[in-house]
């Protein structure tokens, strides 16, 4: 196989150890905080944002690549950006366009799928 | 046993009762399956790339796979095993923000396809659309202001 000897496993390891360390910010905040998972996802998001909006997020994602881009600080730094660019192009119709086309295929994949599961999963009995 | 009168009083009770969360272990735990998710993500980046996608639209099937496998094992009861040993280590990759859309959505269908379905899919992941997307508005017109 051409493609398991192209793998980078530098960027592999430096991928593992930045989604880890995101991840253990979360874990310290559902150990030590009363924030819900709901709150607790929309600081990451949120956060994930303003970092992106700022362009230091960017630094994070060329550094690590899906070890930033796949937590949720990159599903908002992804926003922001995608609203940051769709504006140079359609100006202000792209602050309102770029952020949701940007991560539109999250978004539907996740909604349609959601939906798939509920017409062919059955709901798991609790046990009293 | 005297009532409790103020909210202070009520939080230092539950934190006496509650039992204390072993927090080195649930980090660890949370680091190495988060890292794994990433790493996982990673080679799915790669794979895209080495087919010629560009960096955009492979990080866009890097989310795509990684949401539908989640909702695969959300189906499968799968996926509540790992989040109980996971902690922040599933729920903070995006395959948290699947889990916490196909959980209820299959978990409220009881309640009809439109208001159970439909409305209940949204109780986490709706919040989490709201203050991200109004984010971007945001620092778009910001942006647009500084350009």
């Amino acid at each position: 196989m051409d493609f398991l000897q192209s793998i980078d496993w530098m960027q592999l390891l430096k991928c593992f150890v930045v989604g880890g360390l995101i991840c253990i910010v979360g874990q310290i905040l559902i150990d030590k905080t009363k924030l819900t998972p709901a709150r607790i996802l929309v600081i990451f998001v949120t956060t994930g944002a303003i970092l992106g909006g700022l362009g230091i997020y960017q630094y994070l994602i060329d550094f690590a690549g899906a070890g930033a881009t796949v937590p949720l600080t990159g599903f908002g730094a992804n926003l922001a950006k995608g609203a940051i660019q769709e504006v140079q192009t359609s100006g202000l119709l792209g602050a309102f366009i770029g952020g949701v086309k940007a991560s539109a295929g999250g978004i539907a994949t996740a909604v349609f799928f959601g939906y798939i599961a509920s017409l062919i999963a059955k709901p798991k009995i609790k046990k009293q | 046993m005297k009532p409790l009168e103020t909210k202070q009083e009520y939080s230092n009770y539950v934190d006496k009762k509650s039992p204390n969360s072993p927090i080195l272990k649930n980090c660890f735990n949370a680091f190495w399956v988060g890292g794994l998710i990433c790493s996982i993500g990673q080679i799915i980046m790669d794979f895209c790339i080495y087919q010629g996608m560009d960096k955009t639209a492979s990080s866009t099937v890097v989310s795509i796979v990684l949401i539908a496998i989640s909702a695969l094992l959300t189906s499968l009861n799968i996926f509540n095993k790992i989040g109980k040993f996971a902690g922040a280590g599933s729920l903070i990759p995006i395959t948290g923000f699947a889990n916490s859309i196909v959980s209820p959505a299959i978990e409220y269908k009881s309640e009809g396809y439109v208001m159970g379905v439909g409305g209940k899919m949204f109780t986490v992941a709706g919040p989490v659309l709201v203050f991200g997307i109004s984010a971007s508005v945001i620092i778009g017109i910001i942006a647009l202001l500084f350009t």
